[in-house]
């Protein structure tokens, strides 16, 4: 979340500042390890369930800590709900 | 950066917190190409408040990390930064508002968005230099330097901003009493069984937490020593946090003959009774759709936001009224709060789960009908109760009340049951 407010994407709301509390900054993995791709946690989970727009690859951007594994990670910003 | 005197852009936006700053960004998302302006009075670029007492407290998120944008936005998205002023003085016929400095600013626009300053105790020295309130950087940043040496802290304020400075303070290895005036913390945000809750919770971690007690004096003068209390007894301590609500920044308005009561009051589009001004976040005093059209204000982030997000589209000429349903979230301890609804004037309540379980929710009723929930530790009660609100779910019988008690069902498997 916070790399992609830092890169200037600025239709991430991301409200609660990254504290695992809205559904505010969801994305989708498009393409990247497949691990990454499902909620880390029941609470992300839940939290994605709020969403209208919830499909494949639904990530709550926050959630992802990024390290050097994940050079090559394309992300897509979801629609606000 | 100076003011010019007879500049003019066609939305000043003053105030650059989250409400402030969310209109220019929602303008310019929605396509406004007119010039945009935001005065802070604070020198810092925009930044997210509900992390000064957690994360950045902590030393988890330093200030680049808390900004709301990075600083190259705000040239990128042609929105002018004017930091480090204060609005003195609103000028609705000529259109213009007065910076302390002297600079004056033309506007199209005027979207007031000056939240509110931390409530002052009522005592001689409300300003001493180991007094702090949590509201700004600069306080986090005190609260920081104070807390690597000194070790007893005494927080006056039972509310959500006392009971997460406790927490935090708590977590850094403080001695910490807390001292709230009425019988009860969180009076005004929640209902009784979530505070005894919350009570229990801050006393199992080691905070002094005291109830129905009056601060009769802050002993010391500029650097208090201890806290004097009504019945005589003394509470030394190094600093002290104050928390005792805020109000709200909205002087300069009324001045200009603006309509004042608990902050400014505006319609279903944020706008005030002047002309070309709107009024939004924690200062707006508005009919809430959530509060039975009572007139209230709300401080929180999502309020600010999404009131901001009306105004920049009544000024994009895409006007739809405030209705959002208010949310709000607290971390304290390895407690998750999360809240959905107004519980305000609720009149039954149904505890869903075990809450010696330190998972459950409460779920307030107002006239038969759901109103909120507050959660702990209970993010999809959080998510699912949302619908039951916003359906305006009855309560009638017996058995609703055991459905909604257990934990087990679905919130929204009950939601298909009323339909």
């Amino acid at each position: 979340m916070e790399a992609l407010r830092e890169g200037g994407f600025d239709d991430i709301l991301a409200l609660c500042g990254g504290c695992c509390s809205c559904a505010t900054c969801h994305v989708y993995i498009e393409h990247g390890p497949e691990e990454l791709k499902a909620p880390g946690s029941d609470d992300e989970d839940d939290l994605l369930e709020s969403s209208a727009h919830r499909g494949e690859g639904s990530r709550l951007s926050c959630q992802i800590t990024l390290d050097g594994a994940h050079d090559a990670l394309t992300v897509r910003l979801a629609p606000e709900d | 950066m100076p003011v010019e005197i007879g500049s003019h852009y066609d939305v000043v936006i003053v105030g650059a917190g989250h409400g402030g700053t969310q209109t220019a960004i929602a303008l310019r998302q929605g396509g406004f190409s007119g010039s945009i302006a935001i005065v802070g009075d604070e020198l810092e670029l925009p930044y997210e408040r509900p992390p000064l007492s957690k994360e950045y407290f902590a030393g988890q998120r330093d200030a680049a990390r808390i900004r709301i944008r990075p600083e190259a936005f705000w040239a990128d998205k042609d929105i002018a930064l004017l930091l480090g002023h204060r609005v003195a003085r609103v000028d609705p016929a000529g259109r213009e508002v007065w910076a302390s400095v002297g600079g004056r600013i033309g506007y199209g626009k005027l979207v007031w968005a000056t939240g509110g300053r931390p409530r002052p105790l009522p005592c001689h020295n409300s300003g001493a230099e180991n007094l702090l309130y949590i509201r700004t950087l600069a306080d986090a940043d005190r609260l920081k330097a104070l807390a690597e040496t000194a070790q007893r802290v005494v927080i006056i304020g039972g509310g959500y901003i006392g009971l997460e400075a406790a927490a935090v303070l708590r977590k850094a290895g403080k001695s910490v009493v807390l001292l709230e005036m009425l019988d009860r913390v969180l009076a005004r945000a929640a209902g009784e069984e979530m505070a005894r809750f919350v009570e229990a919770e801050h006393r199992r971690h080691g905070v002094d937490l005291r109830l129905g007690t009056r601060v009769e004096a802050l002993e010391g003068g500029d650097r208090i020593t201890g806290i004097r209390l009504a019945g005589g007894e003394r509470i030394p301590c190094d600093f002290v946090v104050a928390g005792i609500g805020i109000i709200p920044a909205v002087e300069e308005l009324a001045e200009a003959g603006a309509a004042t009561g608990n902050g400014v009051l505006v319609d279903d589009r944020c706008r005030t009774t002047l002309g070309d001004i709107y009024a939004i976040g924690d200062c707006a005093a508005h009919r809430n759709a959530h509060a039975e059209l009572a007139i209230i204000r709300l401080e929180s982030v999502q309020n600010a936001s999404d009131m901001a997000t009306v105004v920049a589209r009544d000024i994009m000429g895409q006007g739809q009224p405030y209705a959002a349903i208010p949310w709000f979230w607290s971390n304290q301890y390895d407690l998750r709060i999360q809240t959905i609804g107004l519980s305000i004037d609720h009149d039954d309540t149904i505890i869903r789960g075990d809450m010696a379980s330190g998972s459950f929710a409460v779920i307030y009723i107002r006239s038969g009908r759901i109103v909120a929930l507050d959660c702990v530790n209970a993010t999809r009660d959080y998510v699912q109760g949302k619908a039951l609100i916003l359906a305006g779910m009855h309560v009638a019988s017996d058995l609703d009340r055991e459905r909604l008690a257990d934990a087990s069902l679905p919130l929204k498997s009950l939601l298909a049951i009323e339909a």
